[in-house]
């Protein structure tokens, strides 16, 4: 097993036929993905990177039985293709595109809420690397020779720092189940404890790394989650312990603005709940095989 | 992005919020002007900068006679002036807002902010105004109310009042409440603010609700839907540097310290920050360069670094999943061809192409200090900064 994702998985892409979406798709099928077709409205019926291009989600899911999509939809129309997502029936939807306004995702997140928990869609992002279950499936636009398979589930907000984490551990010897980027905005939609309760359920992973950042408080209710119901190990790293308080770094949601917002309080939290704090970006690959080991 | 006093006053009145008569002045003519159309005996001086607290640091002067306007205006204009928000550098006084002072019975705190939890827009209000939100949450946190707007129903009637009474307002006055934070709603709502606040609200004696202060923030996110608010950009508030790196698409944040960062991803960026403190020195910035950054754009990220007469070193750290380190590499040739780098630079290669980028820093025989590792980068910039490698 691994979570979201694998190699069955049948998968669309919303926007195919974009320059940066091509080049995606093309990658994410050569990794094994299971890509069954595209969606770009007005192209219905072309055929874009050995698929079919269909105008709507639903006539995609329709015709392709797709359960996951990956949006690479410009940011003043990703909000639309996320809910048209959720109203097809998908269930993992992973969303890459960065800069969507804050008011879309608030409408976003309301709309979800339409449907019943058991048939609510699981937004990954936006603005995120995406999902892979390492020589299985990539949703996602990470450099898929760095992930080795194995039993560490990754969850982190920012891209680039799940990829050094992968890349210490495979340096070790270490594989991944899957790992996920849950994105920098403010407003995001699964947060860290949505896969920490994933990873738990499931049995191809033995250790959980989290990796966030200064903003918000998804890590320190993640970290109490970890505390009260699992028992899987809990790594975590927070970025940000330089940035100073009241600036944006980068990404939207990387902000300290109220309190235990800042990288010191949230490694306080996340240590009193027993998560192993791995203190520099440069230790994934000493801390978590001594984590493993126990 | 951030917008003065004056044009969120504007902006409110717009949307019938009650504000004291004023105007704009650039000049202390101008301000003497203002103050004699305003009428009255007394005025307020007030600079325009992007910052709160500038009555404590003397950018609120309060004038009895026309000439004293003018006086006001003549020691404001182009004075940096620093509050405990600005940093020691200050923010430059190139606008003013004169306005007619208008003395309330009580002053209240109201804003609208956006909670990150809730997902939704939260009203916070307090009987406590004039003191900044934190200084309210420290001396009187049960004076504080708080309401999260369901965003598909919008702000209610019922909600707006028990807010209204929760601060004490006397029953007259809550229609008027209703109707004021109603419309500050809405005006977040149609602008995409991020950020609402009037403090502070003064209930005068003759029974109105007056604005005396006002401060908006818009999504940066969502200026592509807002013509007229992009307007209000005053690039004379933004730090130098930074402005020219949201002019080229680079996401920048100048701090203190002595090492220049190029970096690609804003969790590596900021972890590569807490690796140089861990070895001992200062990031100069914070600097991401983006997703599929071309070697144009590694070398503007360059010139922006270099700009900082602070920089001893550059540490160029990059793990490309959507980007190209052969790309990269490219620009950082480029960069070291182009311009006059007096300081060492380290490159530290990772992700996708990462032969071909390793390859081509070689055969160009460039002067650069290559590190393998995350932790390798942090070492060699702030030994490289500290003048202890050749």
């Amino acid at each position: 097993m691994s979570i979201i994702l694998d190699e069955t998985t049948p998968v669309i892409v919303q926007g195919v036929t974009g320059r940066i979406a091509t080049f995606h798709t093309d990658d994410m099928a050569e990794y094994g993905t299971n890509v069954v077709g595209g969606v770009t409205p007005g192209k219905g019926g072309a055929k874009h990177c050995g698929v079919d291009v269909f105008d709507t989600v639903k006539q995609a899911v329709t015709a392709t039985e797709a359960t996951a999509s990956i949006v690479f939809v410009p940011p003043p129309f990703a909000a639309d293709a996320i809910m048209e997502a959720a109203d097809a029936g998908i269930e993992n939807c992973v969303c890459i595109t960065e800069g969507i306004p804050v008011q879309d995702m608030i409408k976003v997140k309301r709309y979800l809420r339409r449907y019943q928990h058991a048939k609510r869609m699981c937004l990954i992002g936006p603005n995120c690397a995406g999902v892979i279950s390492p020589g299985k499936a990539m949703l996602g636009i990470m450099p898929s020779h760095i992930y080795e398979r194995g039993p560490v589930g990754i969850v982190s907000r920012s891209g680039t720092l799940g990829y050094e984490a992968a890349s210490q551990l495979k340096a070790v010897g270490i594989g991944v189940s899957t790992s996920v980027g849950i994105g920098g905005d403010p407003i995001n939609g699964s947060s860290f404890l949505d896969h920490l309760k994933r990873f738990e359920n499931d049995d191809e992973t033995e250790a959980v790394v989290m990796i966030g950042e200064i903003g918000g408080q998804q890590e320190a209710q993640a970290a109490i989650y970890a505390r009260e119901h699992m028992h899987k190990p809990v790594v975590g790293y927070i970025a940000g312990l330089t940035a100073p308080k009241g600036r944006t770094m980068g990404h939207a949601g990387a902000i300290v603005s109220t309190v235990g917002e800042s990288a010191a309080e949230k490694v306080q939290i996340m240590r009193e709940c027993g998560v192993t704090i791995v203190k520099l970006p440069s230790d994934f690959g000493k801390i978590v095989p001594k984590v493993l080991r126990r | 992005m951030e917008i003065h006093e004056y044009q969120a006053k504007a902006i409110l009145a717009d949307y019938g919020v009650a504000i004291p008569d004023g105007g704009l002045a650039y000049s202390p003519e101008q301000a003497a002007y203002r103050a004699s159309e305003i009428g009255g005996e007394q005025w307020v001086v007030k600079a325009q900068i992007h910052s709160g607290a500038r009555g404590k640091a003397g950018g609120v002067k309060l004038c009895s006679h026309e000439r004293e306007v003018a006086e006001a205006a003549d020691e404001l204009l182009g004075k940096r002036l620093v509050t405990a928000q600005t940093g020691e550098r200050g923010k430059g006084v190139y606008r003013l807002y004169v306005e007619a002072t208008v003395v309330g019975e009580s002053e209240l705190y109201l804003g609208f902010v956006l909670d990150r939890s809730a997902e939704r827009v939260t009203i916070v209000a307090s009987a406590a105004g004039g003191m900044d939100i934190e200084e309210i949450v420290a001396s009187d946190p049960d004076s504080i109310v708080r309401i999260n707007v369901e965003p598909a129903a919008g702000l209610q009637a019922f909600e707006a009042r028990e807010i209204a009474f929760a601060v004490g307002l006397d029953a007259s006055l809550v229609p008027q409440a209703v109707q004021l934070m109603t419309s500050c709603y809405r005006a977040i709502l149609d602008l995409d603010a991020t950020m609402l606040e009037i403090n502070p609200l003064a209930v005068t004696a003759d029974g109105r609700l007056l604005a005396l202060d006002a401060k908006m923030i818009f999504d940066d996110n969502a200026l592509f839907r807002h013509q007229d608010v992009s307007e209000l950009r005053d690039k004379s508030q933004e730090d130098p540097r930074e402005r020219t790196a949201v002019d080229r698409g680079l996401s920048y944040v100048g701090l203190d310290g002595d090492i220049g960062c190029i970096i690609n991803g804003a969790g590596l960026a900021m972890a590569t920050m807490d690796m140089i403190k861990h070895a001992g020195g200062e990031p100069a910035n914070f600097l991401d360069i983006g997703g599929g950054a071309s070697p144009e754009r590694v070398l503007k990220a360059f010139r922006l670094v270099l700009s900082d007469d602070n920089v001893k070193a550059v540490l160029v750290n990059i793990f490309a999943g959507i980007n190209r380190c052969d790309w990269v590499a490219e620009g950082v040739v480029q960069a070291l061809r182009q311009l006059e780098v007096p300081v060492p630079v380290v490159v530290r290669l990772s992700g996708t192409n990462v032969e071909e980028g390793r390859r081509i820093l070689k055969e160009a025989d460039v002067p650069i200090i290559a590190a393998e590792s995350l932790a390798e980068a942090g070492t060699k910039a702030v030994e490289s900064a500290a003048g202890r490698t050749a």
